[in-house]
């Protein structure tokens, strides 16, 4: 039987999801038997496989134009979305920059700052991404697991990483929902 | 026609970065860029937040290194307030940040530059990664894993978790240590030095294995930029910024409050990163580096034994003089792990660290801090101004893997220009185009804190623009 493939991302997070998943410790043996790691942050492909993976893990909100295709290619290519931590199920500290609005932000970083060189501007080049209003993850694709947390416990993570890869549906609730 | 590759997203870096390469006619390299992607905004937001909240905060700007952001927001918190922390507060904040440095270079050395290192640079893509350690050297693994924890577990007995702790108050620490505790974080020390002693030898015997591939692989001269203490050790915690010159010799030494006198912030429209230099030599001449090659360049000796022993070879690399490959910041982030662990033990051994004289409530209120500490990439600079409600009306931030983003960016482009040739790329060469940018561990998320994240991806470009291929890697 093969094993079932699971790939993540991180979008606009601090990756403090992703270290939580490390925090399992010796546990991602456990997670590596059960389960196929495909694309990561700390695996070499570049994103989910084109035929598709069974669980697409996703860390952080969404705050700019390359977030939404990040979101939108996993949505499309995993069976079930599960989105990691407070900033991917609500929008976190980052959408603390909706009560000040992207310009306002852009302007204090890139032209106001007292460290800047006289005269600097806002980074605009094609290359770059464009910044939108910080949304979670459910505002812009359906979600099928929502996973609290600043970040979740690595309990939690394990637990509802190895259900998933056994086909069970993971039940977050108790001791999974504690954090502080 | 000219060509641009398209790298997207780097991987094994914290954050997203996107590398491009634009091509000559001739179908050599023109110039490769790489572009920081994201933005997020903590300058502003943090506006109008009370001061005390900036602990807890910005160690949101990043998860790798949260406690280099909820310590150097505390430092900023004591001087505005002028709540000078007691020596034992002081103590269990650098017993905190050395758990850190121990977890966030141990994690980048074998977890996510190791398999370059253990596997190979042109291994394939599939397997050159941490699940690919575990196959080929699961012992290896497991200690790894298990030095990561040791680092963490320091964190979270002070803290109450491994991530986004909660312990630093402006005046000192909200939880003194118990002997109990302290006996647990010392039971892991011999265990731990061991697996970096490994680590070390693992370094030691692949640099004289690929000798030449180290000394053709982005070496070039910088300034050297970093805290030390007087008289110039290593120091990670306190002190005084000093900076030095791409021969070695000492340009600046100064205390972290005066920093807008000597540095200033470069904007470039490509990137949301912005490019620090010293200020009296302007950009770029001015460019300098920091994080662990940064700071054993600048320092003369290491006031533990086992790592002042490793100094003294490491320093042997270029004659005493400072050392510029770019894949020997391998090496150094090794060496300061030791110094971590070794610092851990004088620190649990100190009088001082059981004591529960942990918090100075008296103020003199200044309303205005600078907060400085050296994260595991380098030097974390937090500013906060606050009105005398303590709301901020000013917050800057100037994050270590910012002050290395020329650097990150030269190196990129010489060792795209060293390794690829031509349109006719493969995967290999680019994953040492994004080994280039590995080396300095950027923490994409901290540099993007005013923007986000850092998406790297490459393209080839021809001269006049028009895009010739973008690799990809799966
Ligand atoms: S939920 Fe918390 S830990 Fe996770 S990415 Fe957001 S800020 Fe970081």
């Amino acid at each position: 039987m093969t094993k079932p493939k699971i790939a993540s991302d991180w979008i606009c997070g601090c990756a403090g999801c992703h270290m939580s998943l490390l925090d399992m410790d010796e546990r991602i043996l456990k997670i590596v038997e059960l389960a196929d790691l495909r694309s990561t942050p700390i695996t070499d492909l570049k994103e989910p496989d084109e035929a598709g993976v069974d669980v697409g893990v996703l860390e952080g909100g969404i705050n700019n134009s390359a977030n939404e295709e990040v979101a939108h290619k996993m949505r499309k290519r995993a069976k079930i979305l599960v989105a990691l931590g407070d900033c991917a199920v609500f929008g976190g500290v980052p959408a603390m920059r909706n009560l000040c609005g992207v310009e306002a932000a852009l302007k204090r970083a890139y032209v106001e700052a007292e460290s800047n060189e006289p005269g600097s501007q806002i980074p605009d080049d094609p290359e770059l991404a464009t910044m939108t209003q910080a949304r979670a993850i459910h505002e812009v694709v359906p979600v099928d697991f929502n996973v609290p947390g600043c970040p979740p416990d690595a309990d939690t993570i394990f637990y509802v990483l190895s259900e998933l890869a056994q086909g069970r549906k993971p039940e977050i609730k108790d001791e999974y929902l504690h954090w502080h | 026609m000219t060509q641009k590759i398209t790298i997207e997203p780097v991987t094994r870096i914290e954050g997203h970065a996107k590398v491009t390469i634009h091509m000559l006619e001739d179908g050599s390299v023109g110039r490769a860029y790489m572009h920081v992607n994201e933005f997020r905004g903590f300058e502003k937001f943090c506006e109008g937040r009370l001061y005390f909240e900036m602990p807890q905060i910005t160690p949101r700007i990043c998860g790798i290194c949260p406690v280099s952001h909820h310590l150097a927001a505390a430092k900023a918190s004591d001087a505005l307030t002028g709540q000078t922390p007691p020596r034992p507060a002081s103590l269990l904040r650098e017993l905190m940040h050395m758990g850190q440095i121990v977890q966030s270079h141990g994690m980048h050395f074998f977890e996510l530059a190791g398999p370059d290192l253990l596997l190979g640079f042109d291994a394939a893509p599939e397997i050159r990664n941490v699940v690919g350690l575990i196959g080929a050297n699961p012992d290896l693994t497991v200690k790894a894993v298990q030095l990561r924890k040791f680092g963490q577990n320091v964190i979270k007995i002070l803290g109450g978790r491994r991530i986004h702790p909660v312990f630093a108050v402006p005046g000192g620490v909200n939880k003194a240590l118990t002997q109990a505790e302290r006996d647990s974080i010392r039971e892991g020390i011999d265990a731990a030095i061991e697996t970096t002693q490994v680590g070390l030898q693992i370094m030691k015997d692949w640099a004289a294995k690929n000798a030449e591939d180290i000394d053709k692989f982005a070496v070039f001269p910088t300034g050297y930029f970093g805290l030390t203490t007087a008289d110039n050790a290593l120091e990670l915690y306190d002190g005084n910024i000093r900076l030095i010159s791409r021969e070695g010799a000492e340009l600046e030494r100064f205390p972290v409050g005066d920093y807008l006198e000597y540095i200033q912030e470069h904007v470039e429209p490509w990137s949301y990163l912005k490019f620090p230099f010293y200020k009296k030599m302007g950009y770029p001449d001015g460019v300098y580096r920091v994080g662990p090659l940064g700071r054993l360049n600048l320092a003369e000796k290491i006031g533990t034994p086992l790592a002042n022993e490793e100094l003294k070879i490491f320093k042997s690399l270029n004659n005493g003089k400072p050392v510029e490959n770019t894949l020997y910041y391998h090496y150094a982030r090794l060496i300061e792990i030791l110094f971590a662990i070794e610092r851990i033990r004088v620190l649990c051994e100190d009088p001082d660290i059981l004591s529960t004289d942990i918090l100075n409530t008296r103020k003199d209120y200044k309303g205005h801090g600078v907060g400085v500490i050296e994260a595991p990439r380098g030097t974390l600079i937090h500013d906060y101004t606050a009105d005398e409600d303590g709301k901020l009306t000013k917050v800057n931030l100037i994050v270590s893997t910012g002050h290395n983003n020329w650097a990150m960016s030269n190196a990129v482009d010489s060792v795209a220009k060293t390794y690829v040739n031509g349109p006719d790329v493969h995967e290999g060469m680019l994953n040492r185009v994004e080994a280039a940018i590995r080396a300095y561990d950027p923490c994409l998320s901290c540099s993007t804190h005013a923007v986000g994240q850092m998406p790297i991806q490459l393209d080839i470009v021809a001269p006049d623009g028009s895009w010739v291929k973008t690799l990809k890697r799966d």
